[in-house]
Protein backbone atom coordinates (compact mmCIF):
# COMPACT_ATOMS: atom_id res chain seq x y z
CA UNK A 1 0.00 0.00 0.00
CA UNK A 2 1.48 2.94 -1.27
CA UNK A 3 0.23 7.02 -0.51
CA UNK A 4 1.72 9.75 -1.91
CA UNK A 5 0.55 12.47 -0.12
CA UNK A 6 0.56 15.99 -2.54
CA UNK A 7 4.43 15.90 -3.71
CA UNK A 8 6.45 18.16 -5.34
CA UNK A 9 9.87 18.14 -6.93
CA UNK A 10 11.60 20.40 -9.60
CA UNK A 11 15.27 20.08 -10.83
CA UNK A 12 15.94 24.03 -11.14
CA UNK A 13 13.44 25.30 -13.16
CA UNK A 14 11.38 22.17 -14.22
CA UNK A 15 9.26 21.13 -12.09
CA UNK A 16 9.45 17.17 -12.25
CA UNK A 17 6.56 16.50 -10.42
CA UNK A 18 3.54 18.97 -9.15
CA UNK A 19 1.47 18.43 -6.72
CA UNK A 20 0.78 14.78 -6.66
CA UNK A 21 -1.62 12.69 -4.87
CA UNK A 22 -1.99 8.99 -5.47
CA UNK A 23 -3.15 6.10 -3.24
CA UNK A 24 -2.07 2.67 -4.37
CA UNK A 25 -4.10 -0.89 -2.81
CA UNK A 26 -2.84 -4.23 -2.80
CA UNK A 27 -3.78 -6.21 -5.01
CA UNK A 28 -3.78 -3.87 -8.07
CA UNK A 29 -1.26 -4.02 -10.77
CA UNK A 30 -1.23 -0.49 -12.10
CA UNK A 31 0.37 0.84 -14.72
CA UNK A 32 2.05 4.29 -14.62
CA UNK A 33 2.85 5.69 -18.42
CA UNK A 34 3.21 9.54 -20.03
CA UNK A 35 5.39 10.40 -22.53
CA UNK A 36 9.35 10.51 -21.76
CA UNK A 37 10.18 13.08 -19.17
CA UNK A 38 6.89 13.52 -17.52
CA UNK A 39 8.02 12.59 -14.38
CA UNK A 40 7.61 8.40 -13.76
CA UNK A 41 11.01 7.93 -13.02
CA UNK A 42 10.99 10.76 -10.53
CA UNK A 43 8.09 9.12 -9.05
CA UNK A 44 9.22 6.08 -8.74
CA UNK A 45 12.54 7.22 -7.03
CA UNK A 46 10.68 9.31 -4.42
CA UNK A 47 9.09 6.66 -3.40
CA UNK A 48 11.96 4.22 -2.81
CA UNK A 49 13.50 7.37 -1.00
CA UNK A 50 16.20 8.21 -3.68
CA UNK A 51 14.91 11.42 -4.69
CA UNK A 52 13.98 14.00 -1.68
CA UNK A 53 10.60 15.70 -2.33
CA UNK A 54 10.82 19.21 -1.85
CA UNK A 55 7.25 18.90 -0.52
CA UNK A 56 4.58 16.75 0.50
CA UNK A 57 4.47 13.38 2.38
CA UNK A 58 5.04 9.40 0.99
CA UNK A 59 3.78 6.57 3.06
CA UNK A 60 4.87 3.30 2.09
CA UNK A 61 3.35 0.19 4.47
CA UNK A 62 2.38 2.98 6.84
CA UNK A 63 5.75 4.00 7.50
CA UNK A 64 7.38 7.43 6.55
CA UNK A 65 9.54 7.51 3.26
CA UNK A 66 11.49 10.19 4.83
CA UNK A 67 14.91 9.36 6.58
CA UNK A 68 13.04 5.80 6.80
CA UNK A 69 14.64 2.42 5.15
CA UNK A 70 13.03 -0.28 7.12
CA UNK A 71 10.28 0.05 4.69
CA UNK A 72 12.10 -0.92 1.96
CA UNK A 73 12.11 -4.59 3.01
CA UNK A 74 8.73 -4.76 1.40
CA UNK A 75 9.61 -3.54 -2.23
CA UNK A 76 11.40 -4.88 -5.12
CA UNK A 77 13.17 -2.54 -7.69
CA UNK A 78 13.65 -3.36 -11.17
CA UNK A 79 15.49 0.25 -12.62
CA UNK A 80 15.35 0.99 -15.85
CA UNK A 81 19.40 0.64 -16.49
CA UNK A 82 20.95 -1.86 -14.18
CA UNK A 83 24.01 -1.66 -13.76
CA UNK A 84 26.37 -3.55 -11.65
CA UNK A 85 30.30 -3.06 -11.14
CA UNK A 86 31.64 -4.71 -13.73
CA UNK A 87 34.20 -6.77 -11.95
CA UNK A 88 31.54 -8.95 -9.65
CA UNK A 89 29.83 -12.26 -11.44
CA UNK A 90 26.43 -12.93 -11.50
CA UNK A 91 26.44 -15.26 -8.81
CA UNK A 92 28.19 -12.58 -6.53
CA UNK A 93 25.95 -10.20 -7.27
CA UNK A 94 23.37 -12.53 -6.10
CA UNK A 95 24.94 -13.64 -3.00
CA UNK A 96 25.62 -9.94 -1.91
CA UNK A 97 21.78 -8.85 -2.14
CA UNK A 98 20.69 -12.10 -0.20
CA UNK A 99 23.61 -11.56 2.30
CA UNK A 100 22.21 -8.03 2.47
CA UNK A 101 18.96 -8.61 2.79
CA UNK A 102 18.82 -11.52 5.50
CA UNK A 103 15.95 -13.21 4.24
CA UNK A 104 15.68 -16.84 5.20
CA UNK A 105 16.27 -19.37 2.60
CA UNK A 106 13.14 -20.54 2.82
CA UNK A 107 11.63 -17.95 1.85
CA UNK A 108 13.32 -16.74 -1.91
CA UNK A 109 11.73 -17.04 -4.78
CA UNK A 110 14.13 -18.67 -7.49
CA UNK A 111 11.43 -19.18 -9.80
CA UNK A 112 12.36 -16.15 -12.38
CA UNK A 113 16.11 -17.60 -11.45
CA UNK A 114 15.59 -20.74 -13.29
CA UNK A 115 12.90 -19.37 -16.33
CA UNK A 116 15.42 -17.26 -16.82
CA UNK A 117 18.15 -19.83 -16.97
CA UNK A 118 20.11 -17.83 -14.58
CA UNK A 119 21.86 -20.99 -12.50
CA UNK A 120 24.25 -21.59 -16.22
CA UNK A 121 25.72 -17.61 -16.05
CA UNK A 122 26.63 -17.67 -12.67
CA UNK A 123 30.32 -17.17 -13.09
CA UNK A 124 30.16 -14.59 -16.04
CA UNK A 125 31.23 -10.88 -15.07
CA UNK A 126 28.43 -8.44 -14.83
CA UNK A 127 30.84 -6.29 -17.59
CA UNK A 128 30.95 -8.84 -20.40
CA UNK A 129 26.71 -9.31 -19.83
CA UNK A 130 24.43 -7.53 -22.74
CA UNK A 131 21.68 -5.05 -21.78
CA UNK A 132 18.60 -7.84 -21.86
CA UNK A 133 20.87 -10.10 -19.35
CA UNK A 134 21.25 -7.07 -17.31
CA UNK A 135 17.30 -6.75 -17.29
CA UNK A 136 17.26 -10.58 -16.42
CA UNK A 137 19.44 -9.93 -13.15
CA UNK A 138 17.82 -7.22 -12.22
CA UNK A 139 13.95 -8.46 -12.80
CA UNK A 140 15.56 -11.80 -10.35
CA UNK A 141 16.37 -9.43 -7.87
CA UNK A 142 13.45 -7.19 -7.73
CA UNK A 143 11.35 -10.72 -7.17
CA UNK A 144 13.71 -13.05 -5.01
CA UNK A 145 12.88 -11.28 -1.68
CA UNK A 146 8.88 -11.47 -2.19
CA UNK A 147 8.10 -8.34 -1.44
CA UNK A 148 4.37 -6.93 -0.93
CA UNK A 149 5.42 -4.33 -3.22
CA UNK A 150 6.95 -4.54 -6.76
CA UNK A 151 7.87 -1.45 -8.55
CA UNK A 152 9.00 -2.54 -12.44
CA UNK A 153 10.64 1.09 -14.45
CA UNK A 154 10.07 0.11 -18.11
CA UNK A 155 10.64 -3.94 -17.42
CA UNK A 156 10.18 -5.10 -20.66
CA UNK A 157 12.61 -2.46 -22.43
CA UNK A 158 15.60 -4.43 -23.98
CA UNK A 159 13.84 -8.22 -23.34
CA UNK A 160 13.62 -10.62 -25.80
CA UNK A 161 9.98 -11.72 -26.76
CA UNK A 162 10.45 -15.70 -24.98
CA UNK A 163 11.53 -13.76 -21.58
CA UNK A 164 8.87 -10.83 -22.20
CA UNK A 165 6.65 -13.58 -21.49
CA UNK A 166 8.33 -15.28 -19.12
CA UNK A 167 8.39 -11.78 -17.02
CA UNK A 168 4.48 -10.87 -17.92
CA UNK A 169 3.36 -14.62 -16.16
CA UNK A 170 4.94 -14.19 -13.43
CA UNK A 171 3.61 -10.39 -12.72
CA UNK A 172 0.29 -11.80 -12.96
CA UNK A 173 1.04 -14.34 -10.79
CA UNK A 174 2.29 -12.15 -8.23
CA UNK A 175 -0.53 -9.77 -8.97
CA UNK A 176 -2.99 -12.45 -7.63
CA UNK A 177 -1.48 -13.64 -4.66
CA UNK A 178 -2.36 -9.62 -3.51
CA UNK A 179 0.85 -8.03 -4.36
CA UNK A 180 0.88 -4.28 -5.39
CA UNK A 181 2.90 -3.82 -8.56
CA UNK A 182 3.88 -0.77 -10.05
CA UNK A 183 4.84 -0.49 -14.00
CA UNK A 184 5.96 2.17 -15.54
CA UNK A 185 6.27 1.72 -19.41
CA UNK A 186 5.05 3.95 -22.93
CA UNK A 187 4.49 0.27 -24.80
CA UNK A 188 1.54 0.47 -23.79
CA UNK A 189 0.32 -3.50 -25.72
CA UNK A 190 2.95 -4.63 -23.09
CA UNK A 191 0.66 -3.27 -20.39
CA UNK A 192 -2.55 -4.04 -21.59
CA UNK A 193 -3.46 -8.01 -20.61
CA UNK A 194 -1.34 -7.21 -16.78
CA UNK A 195 -2.95 -4.00 -15.50
CA UNK A 196 -6.10 -3.47 -13.69
CA UNK A 197 -5.83 0.30 -12.92
CA UNK A 198 -4.15 3.38 -15.05
CA UNK A 199 -2.06 6.34 -13.92
CA UNK A 200 -1.57 9.12 -16.84
CA UNK A 201 1.27 11.76 -15.91
CA UNK A 202 2.23 14.98 -17.96
CA UNK A 203 4.70 17.33 -17.04
CA UNK A 204 4.80 16.40 -13.39
CA UNK A 205 0.88 16.56 -13.03
CA UNK A 206 -1.37 13.52 -12.55
CA UNK A 207 -3.97 13.30 -15.52
CA UNK A 208 -5.96 11.04 -14.52
CA UNK A 209 -5.70 7.54 -12.43
CA UNK A 210 -9.07 4.97 -12.92
CA UNK A 211 -9.14 1.76 -13.58
CA UNK A 212 -8.53 0.21 -17.08
CA UNK A 213 -12.83 -0.99 -17.54
CA UNK A 214 -13.90 2.67 -16.41
CA UNK A 215 -11.06 3.82 -18.98
CA UNK A 216 -11.81 2.16 -22.03
CA UNK A 217 -15.83 2.27 -21.55
CA UNK A 218 -15.55 6.35 -20.58
CA UNK A 219 -13.44 6.25 -24.04
CA UNK A 220 -15.31 3.81 -25.71
CA UNK A 221 -12.44 2.45 -27.42
CA UNK A 222 -11.35 -1.28 -26.98
CA UNK A 223 -7.23 -1.12 -26.91
CA UNK A 224 -5.80 0.88 -23.90
CA UNK A 225 -3.15 2.68 -26.62
CA UNK A 226 -6.08 4.44 -28.49
CA UNK A 227 -8.18 5.10 -25.36
CA UNK A 228 -5.00 7.11 -23.96
CA UNK A 229 -4.59 9.16 -27.03
CA UNK A 230 -8.09 9.63 -27.24
CA UNK A 231 -8.22 11.22 -23.71
CA UNK A 232 -5.13 13.12 -24.50
CA UNK A 233 -6.44 14.43 -27.58
CA UNK A 234 -9.45 15.80 -24.93
CA UNK A 235 -7.08 17.17 -22.65
CA UNK B 1 28.44 -2.95 7.33
CA UNK B 2 31.51 -5.21 7.27
CA UNK B 3 29.61 -7.27 4.51
CA UNK B 4 29.11 -4.42 2.08
CA UNK B 5 32.69 -2.96 2.71
CA UNK B 6 34.08 -6.41 1.51
CA UNK B 7 32.20 -6.22 -1.53
CA UNK B 8 33.60 -3.05 -2.60
CA UNK B 9 36.93 -3.49 -1.38
CA UNK B 10 36.76 -7.31 -3.52
CA UNK B 11 35.66 -4.96 -6.20
CA UNK B 12 38.30 -2.84 -5.91
CA UNK B 13 41.39 -5.23 -5.39
CA UNK B 14 40.27 -6.70 -8.63
CA UNK B 15 40.30 -3.66 -10.88
CA UNK B 16 42.90 -3.75 -13.22
CA UNK B 17 44.57 -0.12 -12.30
CA UNK B 18 44.68 -0.40 -8.76
CA UNK B 19 46.65 -4.00 -9.79
CA UNK B 20 48.60 -1.56 -12.17
CA UNK B 21 49.23 1.15 -9.46
CA UNK B 22 50.79 -1.35 -7.21
CA UNK B 23 53.16 -3.01 -9.74
CA UNK B 24 54.60 0.71 -10.96
CA UNK B 25 54.73 1.21 -7.24
CA UNK B 26 56.91 -1.87 -6.57
CA UNK B 27 58.83 -1.43 -10.02
CA UNK B 28 59.78 2.52 -8.79
CA UNK B 29 60.77 1.04 -5.34
CA UNK B 30 62.85 -1.59 -6.51
CA UNK B 31 64.36 0.28 -9.23
CA UNK B 32 65.11 3.37 -6.71
CA UNK B 33 67.09 1.17 -3.67
CA UNK B 34 69.00 -1.04 -6.81
CA UNK B 35 70.24 2.47 -7.88
CA UNK B 36 71.47 3.94 -4.96
CA UNK B 37 73.91 2.24 -2.00
CA UNK B 38 72.52 4.86 0.88
CA UNK B 39 69.33 3.19 1.69
CA UNK B 40 68.44 7.04 3.27
CA UNK B 41 69.19 8.68 0.28
CA UNK B 42 66.59 5.56 -1.27
CA UNK B 43 64.08 6.02 0.92
CA UNK B 44 64.22 9.90 0.42
CA UNK B 45 64.46 9.71 -3.34
CA UNK B 46 61.42 6.98 -2.98
CA UNK B 47 59.59 9.59 -0.65
CA UNK B 48 59.25 11.96 -3.18
CA UNK B 49 57.94 10.19 -5.50
CA UNK B 50 55.16 8.15 -3.11
CA UNK B 51 54.29 12.13 -2.07
CA UNK B 52 53.16 12.80 -5.59
CA UNK B 53 51.73 9.08 -6.86
CA UNK B 54 49.83 8.42 -3.99
CA UNK B 55 47.88 11.43 -3.54
CA UNK B 56 47.21 11.66 -7.39
CA UNK B 57 46.27 8.00 -7.87
CA UNK B 58 43.98 8.19 -4.86
CA UNK B 59 42.18 11.32 -5.61
CA UNK B 60 41.60 9.99 -9.56
CA UNK B 61 41.15 6.65 -9.10
CA UNK B 62 38.29 7.25 -6.15
CA UNK B 63 36.47 9.73 -8.04
CA UNK B 64 36.19 7.61 -11.12
CA UNK B 65 35.08 4.91 -9.01
CA UNK B 66 32.32 6.94 -7.62
CA UNK B 67 31.12 8.02 -10.81
CA UNK B 68 31.33 4.79 -12.26
CA UNK B 69 29.69 3.49 -9.34
CA UNK B 70 26.53 5.47 -9.33
CA UNK B 71 24.06 2.98 -11.02
CA UNK B 72 25.21 0.45 -8.32
CA UNK B 73 24.84 2.86 -5.29
CA UNK B 74 21.10 3.43 -6.71
CA UNK B 75 20.70 -0.51 -6.15
CA UNK B 76 22.25 -0.30 -3.02
CA UNK B 77 19.99 2.68 -2.44
CA UNK B 78 16.50 0.85 -3.25
CA UNK B 79 17.85 -2.17 -0.98
CA UNK B 80 17.21 -1.71 3.02
CA UNK B 81 19.95 -0.26 3.50
CA UNK B 82 21.19 2.90 5.71
CA UNK B 83 22.56 5.23 2.98
CA UNK B 84 25.60 6.56 6.08
CA UNK B 85 26.02 2.66 5.88
CA UNK B 86 26.21 2.06 1.77
CA UNK B 87 28.90 5.69 1.90
CA UNK B 88 30.95 4.28 4.23
CA UNK B 89 31.58 1.43 3.30
CA UNK B 90 32.35 2.73 0.12
CA UNK B 91 34.97 4.75 1.69
CA UNK B 92 36.30 2.19 4.24
CA UNK B 93 36.45 -0.40 0.64
CA UNK B 94 38.07 2.44 -1.60
CA UNK B 95 40.80 3.55 1.60
CA UNK B 96 41.74 -0.44 2.78
CA UNK B 97 42.46 -1.24 -1.17
CA UNK B 98 44.46 1.84 -1.99
CA UNK B 99 46.19 1.28 1.44
CA UNK B 100 46.72 -2.48 0.30
CA UNK B 101 48.35 -1.88 -2.65
CA UNK B 102 50.54 0.76 -1.28
CA UNK B 103 51.95 -1.35 1.38
CA UNK B 104 52.54 -4.09 -1.49
CA UNK B 105 54.11 -2.17 -3.77
CA UNK B 106 56.29 0.19 -1.35
CA UNK B 107 55.85 -1.81 1.74
CA UNK B 108 58.13 -5.01 0.55
CA UNK B 109 61.06 -3.37 -1.49
CA UNK B 110 61.45 -0.96 2.29
CA UNK B 111 61.57 -3.94 4.28
CA UNK B 112 63.91 -5.93 2.39
CA UNK B 113 65.88 -2.55 1.32
CA UNK B 114 65.45 -0.59 4.49
CA UNK B 115 63.97 -2.29 7.41
CA UNK B 116 63.55 -0.05 10.13
CA UNK B 117 61.35 2.48 11.74
CA UNK B 118 61.91 4.88 8.85
CA UNK B 119 60.53 2.14 6.79
CA UNK B 120 57.53 1.75 8.88
CA UNK B 121 56.61 5.44 9.00
CA UNK B 122 56.90 6.02 5.43
CA UNK B 123 54.18 2.97 5.27
CA UNK B 124 51.88 4.83 8.21
CA UNK B 125 52.41 8.21 6.27
CA UNK B 126 51.37 6.49 2.70
CA UNK B 127 48.33 4.55 4.16
CA UNK B 128 47.14 8.28 5.74
CA UNK B 129 47.73 10.14 3.16
CA UNK B 130 46.09 7.37 0.84
CA UNK B 131 43.22 7.67 3.50
CA UNK B 132 42.88 11.35 3.47
CA UNK B 133 42.98 11.83 -0.62
CA UNK B 134 40.07 9.17 -1.08
CA UNK B 135 38.14 10.76 1.86
CA UNK B 136 38.39 14.06 -0.50
CA UNK B 137 37.63 12.66 -3.23
CA UNK B 138 34.55 11.17 -2.29
CA UNK B 139 33.65 15.05 -0.93
CA UNK B 140 34.61 16.39 -4.79
CA UNK B 141 32.52 13.41 -6.12
CA UNK B 142 29.42 13.90 -4.11
CA UNK B 143 29.39 17.50 -4.41
CA UNK B 144 29.18 17.70 -8.35
CA UNK B 145 27.43 15.76 -10.29
CA UNK B 146 29.07 15.90 -13.84
CA UNK B 147 31.47 13.22 -14.23
CA UNK B 148 34.48 15.70 -15.89
CA UNK B 149 34.07 18.54 -13.91
CA UNK B 150 34.50 16.33 -10.89
CA UNK B 151 37.62 14.91 -12.00
CA UNK B 152 38.86 18.11 -12.62
CA UNK B 153 38.01 19.10 -8.87
CA UNK B 154 40.28 16.24 -8.14
CA UNK B 155 43.47 17.06 -10.05
CA UNK B 156 42.49 20.82 -8.84
CA UNK B 157 43.02 19.51 -5.28
CA UNK B 158 45.91 17.59 -6.24
CA UNK B 159 47.75 20.59 -7.42
CA UNK B 160 46.89 22.53 -4.59
CA UNK B 161 48.61 20.03 -2.26
CA UNK B 162 51.42 18.91 -3.81
CA UNK B 163 52.36 22.26 -6.12
CA UNK B 164 50.56 25.30 -5.15
CA UNK B 165 50.35 24.98 -1.77
CA UNK B 166 54.33 24.74 -1.35
CA UNK B 167 54.47 28.24 -3.64
CA UNK B 168 51.88 29.86 -1.14
CA UNK B 169 54.66 29.07 1.60
CA UNK B 170 57.37 30.32 -0.65
CA UNK B 171 55.62 33.67 -0.91
CA UNK B 172 54.91 33.79 2.72
CA UNK B 173 58.27 33.12 3.71
CA UNK B 174 59.17 36.01 1.27
CA UNK B 175 56.96 38.57 2.28
CA UNK B 176 57.57 38.11 5.98
CA UNK B 177 61.34 37.13 6.14
CA UNK B 178 62.38 40.06 8.44
CA UNK B 179 59.82 38.50 10.82
CA UNK B 180 59.96 35.74 13.49
CA UNK B 181 57.46 33.18 11.62
CA UNK B 182 59.41 29.96 12.34
CA UNK B 183 56.20 28.86 14.76
CA UNK B 184 53.74 30.47 11.95
CA UNK B 185 55.08 28.14 9.74
CA UNK B 186 54.68 25.39 11.49
CA UNK B 187 50.83 25.46 11.41
CA UNK B 188 50.41 26.56 8.23
CA UNK B 189 52.45 23.34 6.96
CA UNK B 190 50.14 21.44 9.23
CA UNK B 191 47.33 22.40 6.97
CA UNK B 192 48.45 19.93 4.31
CA UNK B 193 48.59 16.81 4.83
CA UNK B 194 51.48 16.61 2.01
CA UNK B 195 54.08 18.54 3.84
CA UNK B 196 52.86 17.25 7.08
CA UNK B 197 54.12 13.76 5.99
CA UNK B 198 57.27 15.21 4.26
CA UNK B 199 58.54 17.01 6.89
CA UNK B 200 57.84 13.80 9.52
CA UNK B 201 60.07 11.78 6.92
CA UNK B 202 63.10 14.02 7.02
CA UNK B 203 62.98 14.76 10.73
CA UNK B 204 63.17 10.77 11.07
CA UNK B 205 66.04 10.73 8.18
CA UNK B 206 67.36 13.27 9.54
CA UNK B 207 67.69 15.91 7.09
CA UNK B 208 66.13 18.36 8.93
CA UNK B 209 69.86 20.08 9.41
CA UNK B 210 69.38 20.73 5.55
CA UNK B 211 66.63 23.07 6.26
CA UNK B 212 68.34 25.46 8.38
CA UNK B 213 66.74 27.90 11.00
CA UNK B 214 63.70 26.24 10.30
CA UNK B 215 64.47 22.39 10.60
CA UNK B 216 65.31 23.57 14.05
CA UNK B 217 61.97 24.61 14.61
CA UNK B 218 60.25 22.28 13.11
CA UNK B 219 62.53 19.25 14.29
CA UNK B 220 61.43 20.97 18.22
CA UNK B 221 58.15 21.16 17.39
CA UNK B 222 57.54 17.64 15.52
CA UNK B 223 60.14 15.94 17.01
CA UNK B 224 58.98 16.10 20.33
CA UNK B 225 55.85 13.58 21.57
CA UNK B 226 53.33 16.71 21.59
CA UNK B 227 54.14 17.32 18.32
CA UNK B 228 53.60 14.28 16.91
CA UNK B 229 50.59 13.38 18.18
CA UNK B 230 49.22 16.81 17.48
CA UNK B 231 50.46 15.97 13.56
CA UNK B 232 48.79 12.53 13.95
CA UNK B 233 45.43 14.18 15.08
CA UNK B 234 45.73 16.76 12.20
CA UNK B 235 46.17 13.83 9.56
CA UNK B 236 42.97 12.10 11.50
CA UNK B 237 40.95 14.94 10.90
CA UNK B 238 42.19 15.53 7.22
CA UNK B 239 40.57 12.01 7.24
CA UNK B 240 37.18 12.47 9.00
CA UNK B 241 36.38 16.48 8.13
CA UNK B 242 35.98 15.54 4.29
CA UNK B 243 34.37 12.52 4.88
CA UNK B 244 32.10 13.99 7.57
CA UNK B 245 31.30 16.31 4.98
CA UNK B 246 30.60 14.12 2.01
CA UNK B 247 27.94 11.80 3.65
CA UNK B 248 26.18 14.79 5.06
CA UNK B 249 25.80 15.90 1.16
CA UNK B 250 25.34 11.70 0.50
CA UNK B 251 21.94 11.51 3.21
CA UNK B 252 20.52 14.44 0.98
CA UNK B 253 21.39 13.66 -2.58
CA UNK B 254 19.08 12.77 -5.13
CA UNK B 255 20.09 10.16 -7.00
Amino acid sequence: MITVDAVSKSFGKLKALDNISITCRSGECIALTGPNGSGKTTLIKSILGMIVPDSGKILVNGEDVAGGWKYREGIGYMPQIGRYPDNMTIGQVLDMIKDMRQTPAARLDEELIRAFKIPSLLHKRMGTLSGGTRQKVSACLAFLFQPDVLILDEPTAGLDPVSTEILKEKIVRETDKGKLILITSHVLSDLEELVSEVIYMQDGKLCFHKQIERLLSDTKEERLGRAIAKVMSGI
Amino acid sequence: MKKMTRYVMADILRNRIVIAYMLFLMVISFSIFSLEDNTSKGLLSLLNIVLLIVPLVSLIFSTIYVYNSAEFIELLVSQPVKRKVIWTSLFCGLAVALCLAFIVGVGIPVLIYAPGVTGWIMMACGCLLSAVFVSLALWGAVKIRDKAKGIGLAIMIWLLFTLLFDGLILWLLFQFADYPIENGMVAVISLNPVDLCRIFMLLFLDMSALMGYTGAVFKQFFGSVLGMIVSCMIMVLWVIIPFLLSLRIFNRKDL
